[in-house]
């Protein structure tokens, strides 16, 4: 058998009828493709993995593979995730969110699970639109770009999602592209390695319905586009700012070390447990 | 302070002991076993959260303080799916932005309680002044047809009581409930005698083996099994209408037979749900019908109202929903009058006339003005209704 084949006996629901709800050309399956890579290669044990997504194209994502699965509500994964990770701190806890699942509204739970530092992984599907509902502009679709409900086109700023995840105080933050599949295993497996709250983006592409509006091209171009406008973050620091423009940047954003939530957690119920003694 | 007032409560915990409603809540909920709380601070409902920080950590239990309500439920949610017993407390506001997340208990059938200790709304309102303005909002607040629990109490000892059987309730039948106080029960401090005298339910585990369990099969009592999140039994949890194995479903039979499962395992255990207490109905020609602080005033009004030779009896309603129903048409032999005094426009009176269909003359005591309904005007009611 193939690499990929073990892994789908593996890893995928047999139970599951499939075929999945993406387009064929989504990036979304190639950032499935990368977390499994990146699960099996640090070897945990599907019992201990809690696989948390939102609402939207990329909320259909934890159905298909064999982990303790939860489909939260739109926007509040990161809350699910966050009481599932206090309440038994021994379960790996990952986070599959989309743009607009984890920056419009999921924004405030997103910015404050990066400033707690909760043990948890949170990956963004960044694919600057909503897919599911037809096509609608996202707080990542950029300045000028066209959407079902930016026909004159769009008129606001967009989120950089990974600077946001570093502003707020995320430990670890990575971007990657779809197009650079393999780079995105390893970001992933250094974000679930990782104690504390960590980030990784992964650009993706809707040719159906952003691609279409903007006449980007199909699949295949998109993730071409991408492989020709990402720049590795050690090379960004010799470039000027008007480089810049209109680039991805790729690589490990951030990576710090600040007091894990549950540790910390553990030293209060200590004091607690004192404090109880006394009465 | 809170600790402090908390080593209070502690130290005297088996004899009695001087406390406030929310305190109770506090105490009943980990004597009911609740290891986990979230929430967001919110006037009247603040002192629970308060008292939990301080007392959860001392049982290894986790007391977290999130962004809003919305993540609060969504935290406790989480927790329950790993096996722990979850709750938050809120007030109308924060009651207001749980409800998506509160359906989600539904449809994922995760034990949960949720307090919320009404104020006075809509909006902002009278956030330390008392209300029952949102009897119909627990019942219909989230989305979609759906059943639900929802508990009161009238007396600090019955909010340390009706907390127990909130979380009771939720695990036997996997379903949110929903503790419906106000703030003048969750403010107010009466003595009061911390006993462990109760059952304490914990929801069903699978004891088949992982590869045999189907998460969401029917089954006599209409309540699957739960498995922990983490002990080998990795199935899929979804806000999605689902199949018995929990996976999205748009197949009209397993649709109807989910919907039909989750009423019925509520509705079937009528009887067992509705709490309710009678005082002095046997003779009794006018029957009040009340929930919450207003029981108080009533009981005085009916003191009074019999030493005026006037037979009053009172119908207390401990679950608010599902609507004791079969309590109100036993009391229909005897009652010429049910009157219902409410701190709103009338929302339980609604549901007594439903049941009376015309068999008695139902009377309304409506106030909304942030102040309690007294004893006397509950006894002015009465008088005129006789005359």
């Amino acid at each position: 058998m193939t690499e990929a084949t073990k892994l789908i006996h593996k890893y995928l629901r047999h139970d599951k009828k499939f075929p999945h709800v993406w387009c064929p050309g989504c990036g979304i399956g190639i950032t499935l493709g990368a977390l499994i890579r990146a699960i099996d290669r640090i070897g945990l044990k599907k019992d201990d993995v809690v696989l948390v997504s939102g609402i939207g194209c990329s909320g259909r994502l934890p159905v298909y593979v064999d982990f303790n699965t939860l489909h939260a509500t739109h926007g509040r994964a990161l809350t699910f995730a966050t009481g599932v990770k206090l309440a038994k701190p021994k379960l790996n806890v990952i986070v599959i969110m989309g743009d607009g699942d984890a920056t419009a509204i999921g924004g405030n739970h997103f910015i404050h699970a990066a400033r707690r530092n909760i043990n948890l992984t949170a990956i963004i599907i960044n694919n600057n639109v909503y897919g599911m509902t037809g096509g609608q502009y996202s707080p990542t679709t950029p300045y000028g770009m066209k959407s079902t409900t930016s026909v004159y086109t769009n008129v606001e700023q967009a989120f950089k999602i990974s600077e946001l995840a570093v502003t707020a105080g995320a430990v670890f933050v990575g971007r990657s592209t779809v197009y650079h599949a393999r780079y995105l295993d390893t970001l992933i497996e250094k974000a679930i390695l990782k104690a504390g709250f960590s980030v990784v983006e992964a650009i993706s592409h809707c040719h159906v319905q952003y691609g279409r509006q903007n006449a980007l091209g199909s699949a295949v171009e998109m993730l071409k586009w991408q492989r020709d406008h990402s720049v590795d973050v050690k090379k960004t620091a010799k470039m000027r700012p008007q480089e810049l423009d209109g680039k991805v940047v790729i690589g490990v954003l951030v990576d710090k070390e600040l007091p894990v939530y549950e540790d910390e957690y553990a030293r209060i119920r200590g004091i607690a447990r004192k404090d109880l003694e006394k009465v | 302070m809170t600790k402090e007032r908390t080593r209070e409560i502690v130290k005297k915990i088996k004899k009695q002991v001087l406390m406030q409603g929310n305190e109770a809540v506090a105490e009943g909920a980990l004597q009911a076993g609740c290891r986990f709380f979230a929430g967001y601070p919110i006037t009247p409902a603040t002192e629970i959260s308060e008292v939990l920080s301080v007392r959860l950590p001392q049982m290894d239990g986790t007391f977290i303080q999130m962004e809003d309500e919305i993540s609060s439920l969504g935290a406790v949610i989480g927790a329950s799916l790993t096996g722990v017993k979850a709750m938050t407390a809120t007030s109308g506001p924060g009651f207001s932005l749980m409800q998506e997340i509160l359906g989600f208990a539904v449809i994922a059938e995760v034990p949960c309680v949720i307090v919320n200790v009404m104020r006075g709304g809509p909006s902002t309102g009278l956030p330390t002044f008392p209300a029952q303005g949102d009897v119909m909002q627990a019942r219909w607040g989230t989305h979609g047809d759906h059943p639900i629990i929802v508990l009161s109490a009238s007396t600090v000892r019955e909010c340390y009581e009706m907390t127990i059987h909130a979380f009771n309730h939720s695990e036997k039948y996997r379903t949110p409930v929903i503790l419906l106080l106000d703030e003048i029960v969750a403010h107010m401090r009466e003595k009061v005698m911390l006993h462990g005298k109760f059952e304490i339910i914990n929801r069903v585990k699978p004891k088949m083996p992982p590869e045999w369990y189907i998460p969401y099969e029917d089954s006599p009592t209409g309540v699957p099994p739960m498995a922990d999140f983490g002990e080998g039994y990795r199935y899929h949890v979804t806000g999605l209408t689902h199949d018995i194995r929990g996976f999205p479903t748009e197949r009209p039979e397993e649709i109807r037979a989910f919907n039909e499962r989750i009423f019925r395992k509520i509705s079937k255990n009528m009887s067992a749900l509705s709490l309710v207490e009678y005082h002095d109905v046997e003779d009794a020609e006018i029957i009040v019908v009340a929930y919450g602080c207003v029981v108080r005033s009533a009981k005085q009004a009916m003191m009074e109202a019999r030493k005026q030779g006037i037979r009053v009896g009172i119908l207390k309603l401990l679950t608010i929903w599902p609507f004791a129903r079969g309590a109100v048409e036993r009391l229909l032999k005897n009652a010429k009058v049910l009157m219902v005094p409410e701190m709103n426009m009338g929302q339980i009176s609604r549901e007594v006339k439903r049941v009376n269909q015309g068999v008695a003359r139902v009377v309304t005591l409506n106030k909304i003005d942030g102040t309690i309904i007294t004893p006397n005007e509950i006894l002015a009611r009465i008088l005129e209704v006789v005359q």
